[in-house]
């Protein structure tokens, strides 16, 4: 979750990432963003993130995100 | 058949009528038979375009889904002996297979929207390469272009990736779907809507609501007046000026930005709100499109807030897999290492000018929309790019951001910028755009603006007076709708005040509108694409 926090506090080092859960609703992370995560997340994690799982329920918080690589690495 | 036009008036009235008065359960039959004789107006030839996309989608759909459900099925029963690796390979396979039906159903739906929209387009450029080379000329081919045909494709195959991606099951009923694409108010201009949203009002039944009614032929009359009053009436000055580019440099291509931009958003906004309306008056509700564009205070903003549904349709079915597939990734990581934090966005910068490429093809078979898409995209890389310079100057100027005249002043920015890119729609070619635009800056003489000029272009003071109350109008509407529509909380106060919204636009249509020949307005801009 750490490796995961310094990732986002990357892009907007201006947003409390452990506290938001409106990432995606309030328009913090837009789709450069989310695809610029994506790319990392596959970088740090080794985790392939399919198009599929680009939804706005799994980018509005850093928990939604890390809950689903965890659910990723386990499919 | 155009919203536009006397038929269509006469069409809606009848299938209103009938729509009410038949059980609910065979609403949507009816909706089906109404949709398929709208297309039909437009030619029966057209009705074999759309019959193989929703024939093939459904077929498709319908052998993923089963696919992924028997693929599901087996892994629940044999899970237990396998490895999380065996577990992985399997899904793998079936995804593959799924794959393949669905690229299948890509490749013929959009191979036939490539081959009538893009084939004299490719002849041409073969043939300016062809004189050249001193080669000889292919001749052009007699295509033409089924009505709406990019608009249904894309909403069709959105569907189809949807059941791939297992985000909604695939329609059971072949008449349900053929609905889905061929929904009559959206078919020619859009929305693109989703199923999943589309669906859950499409098919139920309705009973007579006076309120959402009222509602419906308001938005669907303001639609109207937005077209006929002042998008018909600015067409006839900006045909004179983009006619004759020798004689209107300078300060008429000002202009020809200023009023295409007014133009387009009443001609498109004005066919959304039909669509909208007369959904809505059937009980039906569709996506909206807009949400007042001319108030977006940069260049991505923009585009979140005009023509939605298809920067939507861009993004999640091209934009996103294309960012997350391997080459891309790859490129990712080979930029990230090389070039730091300027490159991890090389890979997302190339994807995105990809997706503006696609969307100017999307647009029109010309150069004219290519470079227009392209544009856009390098727009909004480079404001994506400056945005650390920008930081730099609200931290010196930290009382500026969030200030009314600098809201001001972004948006008047974000409003020439986007006009000036969309001028190339309008001239014949793109070096005369540029040529054009060039004159802006040689021969501008603001004199013109007042000294009469602007009353030969067609029509009179009273008509320039005409559309700047029009455009006047659709302002404060936007100034006033910020949180809630005027119409909505107009008939929130007083629910009759719907029915008299009606008849006051029913009045200003019958005095202000702009007819041609048989009381028939032109063709909406965006039927075209």
């Amino acid at each position: 979750m750490e490796d995961l926090l310094s990732i986002l506090k990357e892009l907007h080092p201006e947003v409390d990432f452990e506290t938001c859960d409106t990432l995606i609703d309030d328009k913090i992370l837009d789709s450069i963003d989310i695809v610029t995560l994506v790319a990392e997340i596959g970088s740090e994690f080794d985790v392939e993130v399919p198009a599929e799982e680009l939804t706005p329920e799994n980018f509005n918080s850093a928990k939604a995100l890390w809950a689903m690589i965890q659910r990723l690495d386990e499919a | 058949m155009s919203f536009a036009s006397t038929q269509f008036l006469a069409f809606l009235a009848a299938l209103f009528l009938v729509y009410y008065a038949i059980p609910q359960r065979h609403q949507w039959k009816l909706l089906l038979a109404g949709s398929l004789f709208f297309y039909w107006f437009a030619g029966w030839w057209c009705l074999i375009y759309i019959g193989v996309t929703a024939v093939t989608t459904y077929f498709a759909a319908r052998k993923i889904d089963a696919l992924a459900r028997g693929q599901e099925a087996w892994l629940r029963e044999h899970k237990a002996g396998l490895s999380k690796e065996e577990r992985k390979a399997w899904k793998a396979r079936g995804k593959a297979v799924r794959f393949r039906w669905l690229l299948g159903c890509l490749l013929v739906n959009f191979g036939v929207l490539a081959v009538v929209k893009y084939t004299n387009f490719v002849i041409g450029n073969a043939n300016a390469a062809l004189s050249l080379l001193g080669g000889g000329q292919l001749p052009s081919l007699p295509m033409v272009l089924p009505m709406g045909i990019s608009f249904y494709t894309f909403q069709a195959m959105g569907y189809l990736i949807d059941v791939y991606w297992g985000k909604c099951p695939a329609e059971r009923s072949l008449g349900r779907f053929a609905l889905f694409v061929t929904f009559f108010p959206q078919l020619i201009q859009g929305p693109i809507s989703r199923f999943g949203d589309l669906s859950r009002t499409l098919y139920a039944g309705h009973s007579w609501d006076s309120r959402q009614i009222a509602m419906g032929a308001e938005r669907a009359l303001w639609g109207l007046a937005k077209k006929l009053i002042v998008a018909d009436r600015l067409a006839i000055p900006l045909r004179t000026l983009v006619a004759d580019p020798e004689r209107y440099g300078g300060v008429y291509v000002l202009a020809v930005i200023f009023l295409y931009a007014v133009q387009l958003y009443a001609d498109f906004t004005g066919g959304i709100d039909i669509t909208i309306g007369v959904a809505r008056m059937l009980g039906v509700q569709v996506t909206e499109n807009f949400q007042r564009p001319f108030f977006s205070k940069n260049a991505a903003e923009y585009w979140r807030r005009w023509h939605i549904t298809m920067g939507t349709w861009f993004r999640d079915y091209l934009f996103y897999p294309m960012s997350v597939s391997k080459p891309i990734l790859k490129l990712h990581q080979r930029c990230r290492n090389r070039f730091g934090r300027f490159g991890k966005r090389i890979s997302v910068h190339t994807c995105s000018l990809i997706l503006w490429f696609v969307t100017g093809l999307w647009h029109g078979a010309s150069w004219n929309f290519i470079v227009w898409g392209l544009l856009n995209g390098i727009v909004i890389i480079i404001s994506q790019e400056l945005e650390p310079l920008y930081d730099k100057f609200h931290a010196r100027f930290p009382r500026l951001k969030g200030s009314r005249g600098w809201d001001l002043v972004q948006v008047l920015r974000t409003f020439w910028l986007m006009g000036t890119i969309r001028v190339l729609d309008v001239y014949r070619d793109v070096p005369l755009t540029f040529r054009q635009l060039g004159t802006v800056l040689t021969g501008c003489r603001p004199g013109t603006l007042w000294d009469g000029s602007f009353l030969e272009l067609g029509i009179g003071g009273g008509d320039w007076l005409v559309a700047a109350a029009g455009a006047g109008a659709m302002l404060a509407c936007s100034l006033l709708g910020r949180r809630e529509p005027v119409r909505e909380r107009l008939a929130r106060h007083s629910p009759h005040l719907a029915w008299g919204g009606c008849v006051a636009l029913i009045w200003l249509i019958l005095i202000f509108g702009v007819y041609g020949i048989g009381f028939d307005a032109s063709q909406f801009i965006y039927n075209q694409f």
